[in-house]
């Protein structure tokens, strides 16, 4: 596909995809059950909660207690999807989490919404930078950031058929939307956006978008870009991406994370024992975020477009210079 | 029906276990373990409905057991084999490299009889709650029991899942509380006082027994079925259960001294002679 077929058929945001992923889900299986920690409406947990009041949990502000009553109900059987915000999903709970659900394999759904800078006003504190690295860490834990509504949507659905722990990660503002409505997502294989010849740039989360217009403003210069989207970062789609770099040899990878320990050091930990290339990070450098507006704040952290196409023309320097 | 005196030798037997177990790897933790032999003995072998033979992970249709207090392992590991979990034998792999019977207890590697993992303290009421609620959901009229230790409840979580119980009802819950008064520092009035434990309980919500001589076994029996009498009435249970850690074996009672140290040649001779003989066949 080119990349200039890519476009916008509107904007929602990511947990509104979860939120009617979660509906749907709980017509589908009667065994899925929610809980969260007086955050129902900002997860869009609501829906299912009117629907199905005798299979959700309110545990109030508890998220300790939230994660082991989700591993004791996912050891009667049931498969439990926890909401809460990415911060209280993963660093206050990490002992939980490591204990109760991965090293027990616990079939249960940690569902995290507000994830990275994108949340915005609310600041550091909330602004989880490091959660996809604490659950990449955690052996059998496989680790999810969708891109889009509709991808948030596919995902929920999708992660209740496999058996064992899953960390799903979205986001709070309204994003553009470009995936298809009722598309198949599949844990573990890489979406393939576009098709190109000089750069692959790998992308996740809400950067996906960011990294589709950076490649459209780039194909504008004559620069080819190869666009994949990492949903799954782990387990992470080595062959995807060992093939789309076997051609290019340079990489961009765009995530809106803390550059250590996330969909960059992964990729990073692949290529440089099997096929390294230079390669170039889009993520935040070791600090943490501060209140402003979405657009505000990944454009001061560097996470926009701008970031992006800098990273490229980085990398094909590098790529020239090594020739 | 087993007897009484059954009850008893079987504690016995365990209790050797218990001290052999530790002695052998010369790791692990002896006084909480013979603490709560009566405990996990009267559970096991008179009151769980359960399947040792063909153990499966939901228990759909039985009573469940949560160790939140995993650092006891070798008394529940000791109750398990000699209740048909699993062969006797491998009590001599206790913490062994490549042993299913991991210094704190674990599903990972496959023991009959485990449902999740436990160590890390303060999580263990959480997860007998979810699981409890799973039954609520499923229909299941049996019970789900947990044991915690009590320096434990210094943990805030605990505090969590008791408001939790108590406000959604969660009445087919059974926690027993480990109360030996002692931790790895100290006495727990030192260390981090409790208070008034009973009124704690009973301000969250719960319906508060007291059992006084919780290494009695026709106490503990009695104690036991009195809770499940209490139990289903719209609050869940709690049993205050005082024992005495170290319990059987003279030197290691009543001290925090014995909480995860194992003893020498000399003290294991001298523990076993006091634990009369054999009761059951020794491991």
């Amino acid at each position: 596909m080119n990349i200039n077929d890519i476009i916008a058929t509107g904007t929602k945001a990511t947990r509104d995809g979860f939120g009617q992923g979660l509906l749907e889900l709980g017509r589908q299986n009667p065994n899925v059950v929610g809980l969260t920690a007086d955050l129902m409406e900002s997860l869009q947990m609501q829906h299912f909660q009117k629907e199905f009041p005798e299979r959700f949990f309110q545990v109030g502000i508890a998220e300790a207690n939230m994660i082991g009553i989700a591993a004791g109900l996912a050891t009667g059987g049931k498969i439990p999807f926890t909401g809460t915000f990415a911060n209280f999903s993963t660093g206050r709970v990490y002992d939980q989490i490591r204990q109760s659900i991965a090293y027990s394999h616990k079939n249960v759904k940690i569902c995290a919404s507000h994830a990275g800078l994108s949340l915005g006003e609310d600041g550091a504190t909330h602004q989880i930078l490091e959660d996809l690295g604490m659950m990449r860490m955690l052996p059998g834990m496989v680790v999810i950031n969708p891109c889009d509504y509709s991808q948030t949507k596919a995902a929920t659905i999708a992660i209740a058929e496999y058996n064992g722990p899953v960390y799903l990660r979205f986001g709070r503002p309204a994003w553009p939307m470009f995936t298809l409505e009722n598309q198949k997502f599949e844990i573990g294989k890489a979406l393939h956006l576009a098709s190109g010849t000089d750069v692959t740039i790998f992308a996740t989360g809400h950067l996906v978008w960011s990294a589709i217009e950076a490649a459209k403003e780039l194909q504008t210069q004559g620069i080819s870009c190869e666009l994949i989207n990492i949903h799954t970062i782990k387990p992470l789609d080595e062959a995807a991406i060992l093939d789309s770099v076997s051609k290019t040899r340079a990489v961009v990878v765009a995530e809106e994370h803390q550059r250590n320990g996330g969909l960059g050091d992964a990729i990073a930990n692949l290529l440089v024992q099997r096929l390294p290339v230079p390669m170039e990070y889009v993520g935040v450098k070791d600090t943490f975020g501060e209140s402003g507006k979405p657009a505000e704040l990944l454009d001061k952290y560097g996470l926009s477009k701008k970031d992006v196409v800098w990273a490229v023309k980085d990398v094909l320097d590098r790529k020239t210079g090594s020739m | 029906m087993i007897s009484i005196n059954q009850l008893k030798e079987l504690s016995t037997q365990v209790r050797r276990d218990i001290v052999r177990m530790v002695f052998n790897c010369q790791s692990g933790h002896p006084g909480g373990s013979l603490g709560c032999v009566e405990f996990f003995v009267a559970l096991y072998a008179h009151v769980l409905k359960h399947n040792a033979e063909k153990f499966d992970m939901e228990g759909k249709g039985q009573d469940l057991f949560f160790l939140s207090n995993g650092h006891i392992s070798p008394v529940w590991y000791a109750t398990l084999a000699r209740t048909g979990y699993f062969d006797v034998q491998e009590l001599n792999t206790f913490r062994k490299l490549n042993t299913r019977l991991q210094g704190h207890p674990a599903t990972h590697e496959g023991l009959p009889g485990i449902r999740i993992a436990s160590g890390s303290l303060g999580q263990g009421m959480s997860a007998a709650i979810g699981a409890a609620l799973a039954k609520r959901l499923d229909g299941d009229d049996r019970w789900v029991f947990c044991l915690t230790g009590d320096g434990e409840l210094e943990e805030g979580q605990c505090w969590e899942a008791m408001m939790f119980a108590a406000h959604h009802k969660v009445d087919n819950l059974i926690v027993a509380v480990d109360w030996n008064g002692q931790q790895i520092d100290g006495p727990i009035d030192e260390v981090m006082s409790l208070g008034n434990l009973q009124a704690k309980w009973e301000a969250f919500g719960w319906d508060v027994l007291v059992l006084n001589n919780g290494n009695d076994m026709e106490s503990m029996i009695n104690m036991l079925n009195n809770a499940k009498e209490h139990s289903k009435q719209g609050k869940p249970v709690v049993i205050l259960m005082k024992t005495v850690m170290g319990y059987g074996v003279d030197f290691m009672a009543g001290t925090h001294k014995w909480h995860g140290k194992a003893p020498n040649q000399e003290q294991v001779d001298l523990a076993l002679a006091q634990l009369h003989t054999e009761t059951l066949q020794d491991f």
